[in-house]
């Protein structure tokens, strides 16, 4: 701070500072408290706000336990709150996307670090990004065309005559995983990539030299070594796979319901901004927590991702 | 053994390439048949007709118009709010570093659906209670701006801060010492040096605005920006126009980056005619 004033006066100082203060506190910190306040408010008509009735409770949160359904996996049948279901597949599906993306990712990632040419590397980077740079509704829309029952990867498996039938991809939560995955696999892409760079060539050499097998070079040396890249790859895809509303609308069928779509319906459907503030309140904060276990379960420091 | 091992990773790098690019294809190929629903299977016959549809429709350019004035917008702000951040960031240590770099940091993190929905509450309740009809204080793209810099700031100020890392505060000094303002020292040594990293940071924030869904369909009350209507296109009625706009971004973004390429290409060459010749 003494830096800062001796450096470029009070004036400069003084409007660093409140530039700062307006974004962390008036657009992050401030509405952030709005929505917890107002996710203890019941929703009442304009005239009665403020009222008598306008009183916190934890009614808005008990709404997720309303409405059993009747579900059955691996046998076991019994009855579960549909919107706590739907928070549970969110989350389930997020980490399946996840793990899809590091198992796709990796072995590119190590490929542009120590396998092709460095001077490719560059062209290479920039056709990943082209699809980047393309909006995620349209990458979304891509694959609600691809994966059509008439679509154009039913027709090429047929031609190849690797399937018999068309199939239906747009079915549960499939077209969505594949949809999450296409649009965020560049996330881990590159956290990865950058990781794996930094790791010193002569390392990987040494150990095939002394005779290691090629699963263990990497099992051993490579992730080890990526694994900051790794944890923070991991922590930006899933975070946005739990957080995407267009995949989930664009490529979900009749029978999956993402958890963002739960609250889209409460905000912009039943108008009900108080229990739609409880939702989102409830996502951001068991995202936060489930992210903060992965990270104690794999020894990851959020230093580590945070560099 | 390690020849097969080569070749299986170069075929695998090539079937990566191709995954990203060929939905992109598939996409834009659509935009030419001659069919009401966007596929490319069965092919009726090249047409140009969905680009001039698209042309015709009216809603869409006024979701293209302000598409491009959100997205201006929120690159003005966030390169502004996020260079000033990484000032700060950087001359600042200790805890207080670590506390405000990690709240910067978690803006990334927090589900675009709500800073949305947190964004819409704060203003219109700020509106009521200062009961005014105000525009600033009701949904509207203006506060899809807010929404959208309030975590688009981040990607500016780790942009900047990278830069900064390479900043020889010996020259401020100097130039201190010789008697130049605080705000020369600002204008004409601090920004000239990060000029690389603000555009490279205004052309991400850019980006980023238009591609943005979540804050700005909680925010945005009932003005269009290019997503929220491509998304509403998708969902309803859907014709091949949508693939001639898709047409048209792809062919943006790909020029972007040939330009772009070209660039690095001869700067590349530059580089190494002024290089010493090795011994």
């Amino acid at each position: 701070m003494q830096d800062l004033l001796r450096r470029y006066g009070a004036g400069l100082t003084t409007i660093i500072c409140l530039l700062v203060f307006f974004w962390l506190a008036i657009l992050v910190v401030i509405p952030n408290i709005t929505l917890f306040e107002s996710s203890f408010r019941p929703y009442l008509p304009v005239t009665e706000v403020g009222g008598p009735k306008d009183v916190y409770s934890f009614d808005n949160y008990l709404k997720v336990f309303g409405g059993e359904v009747e579900v059955s996996p691996l046998g076991f049948t019994f009855l579960i709150p549909v919107h706590v279901l739907t928070f549970f597949l969110t989350m389930w599906y997020s980490v399946v996307v996840t793990v899809l993306c590091f198992a796709i990712a990796y072995p590119m990632a190590y490929y542009m670090s120590k396998i092709a040419n460095p001077r490719s590397v560059p062209t290479l980077v920039l056709l990943i990004f082209v699809p980047l740079w393309v909006s995620e509704v349209l990458r979304a829309f891509a694959w609600w065309i691809i994966l059509a029952f008439k679509g154009p990867l039913n027709s090429l498996l047929l031609a190849l005559g690797l399937i018999e039938a068309p199939v239906r991809w747009i079915t549960d939560y499939d077209a969505v995983v594949i949809g999450l995955i296409y649009t965020y696999v560049l996330f881990m892409l590159f956290p990865v990539y950058n990781a794996i760079s930094s790791l010193d060539t002569n390392q990987i050499e040494a150990a095939e030299d002394l005779g290691a097998p090629w699963w263990k070079i990497h099992w051993r040396i490579v992730l080890p070594h990526a694994k900051p890249g790794v944890a923070s790859g991991s922590v930006m895809v899933f975070m946005l796979s739990a957080g995407s509303l267009l995949v989930p609308s664009i490529l979900g069928s009749t029978t999956s319901q993402w958890f963002t779509q739960t609250i889209n319906q409460w905000f912009n459907d039943a108008l009900d901004w108080n229990t739609a503030s409880a939702y989102a309140f409830l996502l951001l904060f068991l995202c936060t927590v489930f992210v903060a276990l992965a990270m104690w379960a794999f020894k990851v420091k959020l230093s580590d991702i945070a560099k | 053994m390690h020849r097969i091992r080569l070749t299986l990773s170069h075929l695998y790098a090539t079937v990566f390439i191709v995954y990203l690019i060929a939905p992109l294809l598939v996409m834009a190929g659509a935009a030419f048949n001659d069919s009401k629903l966007p596929s490319i299977v069965p092919w009726k016959g090249w047409t140009t007709r969905w680009f001039a549809e698209m042309a015709a429709d009216d809603r869409m350019m006024l979701a293209f118009v302000n598409t491009l004035w959100v997205a201006a917008a929120v690159a003005i702000l966030s390169v502004i709010v996020g260079t000033a951040s990484a000032i700060l960031i950087n001359s600042i240590s200790g805890r207080v570093r670590t506390m405000i770099y990690g709240l910067m940091i978690s803006t990334i993190l927090i589900p675009g659906i709500v800073i949305g929905i947190s964004t819409m509450l704060l203003w219109t309740k700020v509106g009521n209670t200062l009961d005014t009809d105000f525009f600033l204080f009701g949904a509207g793209l203006h506060l899809s701006v807010l929404g959208q810099v309030s975590y688009i700031a981040a990607m500016v100020m780790l942009l900047v801060l990278a830069r900064l890392q390479s900043f020889d505060t010996g020259l401020e000094e100097a130039a201190l010492d010789l008697g130049a303002s605080h705000a020369q020292v600002m204008r004409r040594i601090l920004l000239p040096h990060l000029y690389p990293a603000i555009g490279a940071g205004a052309a991400v924030a850019f980006f980023q605005s238009i591609e943005n869904y979540n804050v700005t369909q909680f925010t945005r009350g009932g003005a269009d920006t290019l997503t929220v209507y491509v998304f509403s296109k998708v969902r309803s009625g859907i014709t091949p126009t949508i693939n001639a706009l898709a047409v048209i971004m792809i062919s943006v973004t790909i020029l972007a980056a040939i330009l772009y390429e070209l660039r690095r290409r001869r700067q590349e060459r530059l580089m190494a005619a002024m290089a010493p010749p090795e011994e």
